[in-house]
């Protein structure tokens, strides 16, 4: 029943991977023809050579001028022959080539649209393996079943017509014993499917556990967990090496047993062919040629049958993959979606409850107004849902309940793209991409000048530090800052938002890791960048948020307190206790 | 390559196995032909039927045998590619572990992730096919033209030509074609680290609404990729229509020959037919060994790179004093008081232009709490990163316990030490799991001391598993907060004897941060710590306070000395409660 459930899962698979392939039709039918004509040159071979060898017959009686005529003609076919086959190799690669990339762009594009909550469940060590390993897996598959099961199946086609064009009842013994070798190979193929999904999902999860421990090196030096690391990833390189083992030893019998059936050909035609020799009915030459087209013909069979089991590990990677780009998007926009253009900055929330887990409730009919341009500053123990709240303004989470609006329209009502665009966002976790320091900071505004990037980098106090580094702005740095200290990188986050200057900005514990010194100084640039934006400041240090206009103080996914610094310290609430902690060491 | 095949040697008996039944099977393939000539030779000229079907049973008794041969060679074959590939996994990953810091800040993580996982299956695939084949292969090129001999000398003449045009063919095609894989491969890295790169900061990336572009910079690395393989692809395809060429020639030429020796009566017709069965015997060896040899330039491509990272020594060589020994001599008052030296170290990162620390001087008594402070930069991090040896020191000494500590065994030295890490990370499993890591034989017991030193208590019981709830990877499912109450708990539960805390009160607020310096203090034991904090208020209690600007020592005292002799420092204070006063 399963078994069953998997093979049409199989199926679905193939369909979907056929739509790929079609992109390619053009390609695809070249191939084809290539390999007609290569398969007719290499069935046209032994012909000639056949013929050669009945005019060999005995001492002095040899043709020679026959030998010679048919040489010209076999040098000029198998040099023709010679030019298809490397076409049909290119056509071949180009397909393979092609449906990958498109597989990889698609599962890339699909990862850009995916809604945060599938990426922050699902380990990006197994997906990475997905987009990698199991695309290339596929790719190595796909190309050895173009190569020969398009060569092969013509192959088996055109011998059969040579063959019977030679000898019908040696050409009968030859279609009725092949197929058996056929049923051999499905059966096993059927058998190995289940082992090759299971040698994927394997390799899934130790790419997910070296992921992790390659990318946290240090942290797993600095603790001496090597050893236990290294036990935790031999626990599952030894379940993978016994599914392994299982699914390499099981698909490889398929070739030595279709080779048997194909030996059992070979007899059968030596046979009845001596036979009729001896009986008149063919000559020695045309038996050498229908041992050759025997030879050929079961070799396809042999072919396919290994390319049969090369496709069920291809198809199990394919699936996959294709799982990954069938995922469902978020929500998209809605169609009459507008631009919200310059925003005033007007926010409101109503009603709004949200939870990740729907058993835990974490934000709860919660209520807010904020005017455009003021300064919105969130305060509260950690896990109070101040992220949580900045997850759903940018529509990272869409909201369970309520609603959230901007400028008096509902924020789904937007594009995501626009939307976003009127936030300009610097977080906690520091985040820089691959390239150099200047595609880092002009990622909001590409087409900025020079002179605006030094200047955005001048109010955010990284350019002296830029300037230092080997190139300056052109320094490359690679993913996660590298040599760059935490304060640095979240300099360049500062930068980024700086040059950009959206109507609305979300800080979040964006100077967490600055001195205090620079921090000031960076103050100064935010207030004069907060001027007139509505800003969204989510700090622990409470000296960053002493002059925003709204206080909210957090507890458990409601709002305690509400109002500004004197007022809330005068309540002498939870907000006087934080403030005053501070000051107390 | 070469040297990765010493993980092969647990494995000498399947790799001496499965070649030697495929050359079993290979040499009952090379019977057949001379079978079918005795047929066509014996059989055929005297109307013989019964000699015909005796050689037939021959053949099928021939088939049965190379079948038995052929599956034992797939069993040994496959136990030993997917045996060495487990091992290699496990060497590499272990040798992964070993490096120091500086090495892994230079090669970065995707290219890491990629041998581990992709370029390991290409070279499994190789192994497998190589010990299949590659020798089944040769042996039938070659036991093909000794037969050949066997038949007749001057015709044999011919497969001694043929086969070394064939091997440089094969071998020209395959050696061109490997630096062009390596090129694949380093492609491949890239798409691999634009994806990765996209998950870990879909955030940022969506904010900016930078999706379109990004996806434009994958689809052109995805190109050139794509530009690379077909590259290859067009070149490796050269193969089997070169070969075929060759043997094709060569059944011509031995057509020829043979018409000649049949006309002088040295060989029968019979014969030219095995001759050329022979030939075609090697061509159809060949068609598949071309196939393969694709297979097998990859896999020696990935082995290369494999390799690159195996030879990559750790710059670190141990040290031999075991830091638990050294501990006894703590005791004495001279070591009490000299307990961490730093005595005019300087520090510079492997390909940095200037130092990232300057002769800096410092003395820790035991037990004492040195606070670190200074600008975003300044080398507040690389100075206690040199403490658990996590880089070495450039010039200067810094010992602890009065032995250098490049001297200590390094797993020796970093047990006497807690750190916790700027970045809050924690690993995939339980919390119990992440916890026990300060010390895998704490009780539960220890482990809510910790806890509770750390504030985390609430965190462990707001969960509930308690300490067994699962924890997912890079500890995503906890708060910035949470997780990093849970690292500090983490160094805690090993009673560090020294502990170091990396700024790493930076998502706490101030009242928690207050509350944890609070019962660190109040820990038992005579713990050195060392805070790394950019909040005077962090560290002001300290018995020492370090000022660092841009890598140099600017102040060392405690607050109150410093606010009169440290100007920087006093910038920094004033700062953070100017506007208090006011």
């Amino acid at each position: 029943m399963a078994a069953q459930k998997k093979n049409k899962a199989g199926k679905g698979t193939l369909k979907k991977i056929l739509r790929y392939v079609k992109k390619q039709s053009g390609w695809m039918v070249l191939s084809l023809i290539m390999a007609a004509l290569c398969v007719a040159g290499t069935l046209y071979l032994p012909v000639l050579a056949g013929k050669a060898i009945d005019c060999i017959i005995g001492p002095g009686n040899v043709d020679f001028q026959g030998i010679y005529g048919i040489a010209h003609i076999m040098i000029v076919v198998l040099l023709l022959n010679a030019v298809c086959q490397w076409i049909m190799n290119v056509a071949n690669n180009h397909v393979t080539y092609e449906v990958v990339r498109n597989l990889r762009e698609d599962a890339f594009k699909k990862i850009e649209i995916l809604p945060l909550s599938y990426l922050d469940k699902h380990p990006s060590g197994e997906i990475v393996s997905r987009v990698i390993t199991d695309a290339d897996q596929f790719a190595d598959g796909l190309l050895m079943g173009f190569t020969q099961l398009f060569t092969g199946v013509i192959t088996i086609l055109g011998t059969l017509g040579f063959m019977l064009s030679v000898n019908l009842k040696i050409t009968l013994v030859v279609v009725l014993v092949t197929p058996v070798s056929l049923f051999v190979a499905s059966f096993i193929a059927r058998r190995t499917y289940s082992m090759f999904t299971l040698q994927s999902k394997t390799r899934g999860e130790q790419t997910t556990l070296i992921d992790e421990a390659v990318g946290n090196q240090k942290l797993v030096q600095a603790f001496g967990q090597q050893q236990s690391m290294l036990n935790k990833f031999d626990e599952i390189n030894e379940r993978l090496q016994k599914c392994s083992l299982q699914a390499v030893f099981f698909s490889s019998l398929t070739n030595p047993c279709t080779r048997f059936v194909n030996s059992l050909v070979y007899t059968g035609v030596a046979l009845c062919g001596g036979f009729l020799v001896i009986g008149g009915g063919l000559s020695v030459g045309q038996l050498s040629c229908m041992l050759s087209y025997a030879n050929q013909y079961t070799k396809p069979f042999n072919e396919i049958s290994g390319v049969v089991t090369e496709l069920q590990n291809a198809l199990a990677c394919a699936a996959r993959l294709i799982e990954l780009i069938e995922e469902e998007p978020q929500v998209p926009d809605a169609q009459d979606a507008v631009v919200l253009d310059e925003a005033k900055g007007r926010v409101e929330l109503e009603d709004v409850s949200f939870s990740y887990v729907p058993e835990k409730p974490l934000i709860e009919h919660l209520n807010l107004s904020v005017q455009p341009g003021q300064r919105v500053a969130l305060v509260g123990p950690t896990g109070c849902g101040k992220t949580t709240l900045i997850n759903l303004l940018l529509r990272f989470y869409d909201v369970n309940e309520g609603s959230i609006r901007v400028d008096g329209k509902d924020i789904r009502d937007y594009t995501r793209k626009s939307l976003r665009s009127n936030f300009g966002m610097v977080l906690q976790d520091t985040w820089l991409k691959n390239g150099t320091i200047r595609e880092n900071i002009c990622m909001g505004k590409p087409d900025a000048t020079e002179e605006e990037m030094i200047a955005a980098a001048k109010a955010s106090h990284a350019h002296s530090f830029i300037k230092r580094l080997p190139k300056g702005y052109d320094t490359y740095i690679r993913e996660d800052g590298g040599s760059l200290s935490q304060g640095q990188k979240q300099l360049l986050c500062i930068t980024r938002v700086m040059l950009c200057l959206p109507p609305m900005l979300i800080l979040d514990e964006a100077t967490s890791s600055i001195d205090t010194r620079t921090e000031i100084r960076i103050q100064k640039a935010f207030s004069h960048m907060m001027q007139g934006r509505t800003s969204f400041i989510v700090a622990h240090r409470l000296s960053t948020i002493r002059e925003a206009d709204v206080i909210l103080v957090m507890e458990d996914g409601h709002i305690v307190e509400q109002g500004d610094h004197k007022s809330l310290l005068k309540n002498n609430g939870l907000y006087a206790k934080l403030y005053n902690s501070q000051f107390s060491a | 390559m070469k040297k990765l095949l010493k993980y092969l040697n647990d494995y000498k008996k399947e790799c001496v196995l499965a070649p030697l039944f495929k050359m079993l099977e290979a040499c009952f393939e090379l019977f057949v032909p001379l079978v079918v000539a005795s047929i066509v030779d014996v059989g055929i000229a005297r109307g013989d039927k019964g000699y015909i079907v005796s050689r037939a049973g021959i053949m099928v008794a021939l088939g049965l045998i190379g079948l038995l041969c052929s599956v034992t060679a797939q069993f040994f074959s496959a136990k030993a590619a997917v045996g060495f590939s487990t091992k290699l996994r496990h060497v590499l990953f272990n040798h992964i572990e070993s490096l120091s810091f500086s090495e892994l800040d230079t090669m970065g993580t995707s290219t890491l992730i990629t041998r581990m996982t992709n370029d390991i299956n290409q070279v499994q695939n190789g192994v497998n096919l190589v010990l299949r084949l590659f020798l089944r292969s040769p042996f039938i090129v070659f036991g093909a033209m000794v037969m050949a001999f066997t038949v007749n000398v001057k015709a044999a003449l011919v497969f001694v030509v043929t086969i070394p045009l064939l091997s440089v063919v094969v071998f020209g095609v395959m050696l061109l074609s490997m630096p062009m894989y390596k090129k694949v491969q380093a492609a491949l890295d890239q798409v691999l680290g634009k994806t990765r790169e996209n998950l870990t900061g879909v955030r940022v990336i969506r904010a900016f609404h930078r999706e379109e572009q990004e996806t434009q910079e994958f689809m052109e690395m995805n190109a050139s990729l794509n530009g690379l393989q077909r590259f290859v692809g067009k070149f490796s395809a050269l193969m089997n229509p070169l070969t075929l060429i060759i043997i094709n020639m060569a059944i011509v030429i031995l057509l020829y020959v043979g018409g000649y020796q049949v006309n002088s009566g040295i060989i029968t017709q019979g014969e030219v037919i095995a001759l050329v069965n022979y030939m075609s015997q090697i061509l159809v060896e060949l068609v598949k060994l071309a196939n393969l040899i694709i297979t097998v330039t990859k896999a020696v491509a990935c082995g290369n790179r494999i390799e690159q990272i195996l030879e990559v020594e750790s710059s670190m060589a141990d040290g031999t004093v075991n830091a638990a020994d050294s501990k006894a001599k703590t005791d004495s008052a001279k070591i009490q008081e000299d307990y961490i030296v730093f005595d005019h170290v300087s520090m510079c990162y492997s390909g940095a232009k200037e130092p990232s620390l300057e002769d800096i001087t410092l003395r820790v008594k035991k037990g004492q709490t040195i606070g670190i402070i200074g600008g975003t930069g300044s080398g507040k991090t690389s100075l206690v990163h040199l403490l658990p040896r996590f880089y070495d020191i450039s010039s200067g000494h810094l010992t602890i316990d009065g032995v250098e500590v490049s001297d200590y065994q390094i797993d020796s030295l970093r047990k006497r030490i807690g750190i916790v890490m700027q970045k809050a990370v924690l690993f995939t499993g339980t919390i119990r799991e992440n916890l026990l890591w300060g010390n895998e034989n704490a009780t539960d017991a220890e482990l809510y001391e910790a806890l509770k030193n750390a504030q985390a208590l609430n965190v462990v019981e707001g969960k509930a598993l308690g300490l067994d709830e699962p924890v997912e990877q890079g500890g995503r499912n906890f708060s910035g907060g949470q997780r990093q109450r849970l690292t500090i708990a983490r160094a805690l539960v090993r009673k560090p004897e020294i502990l170091i805390l990396d700024d790493s009160a930076s998502a706490l607020d101030y009242a928690t941060d207050a509350e944890l310096r609070r019962s660190i203090r109040e820990m038992e034991g005579d713990t050195t710590v060392f805070i790394v904090s950019q909040r005077t208020a962090s560290i002001h209690a300290a018995d020492q306070i370090l000022v660092l600007d841009d890598g140099r020592a600017v102040g060392v005292g405690t607050h109150e000395e410093l606010l009169e002799s440290c100007e920087v420092y006093r910038e920094i204070y004033d700062s953070q409660y100017r506007k208090e006063e006011e």
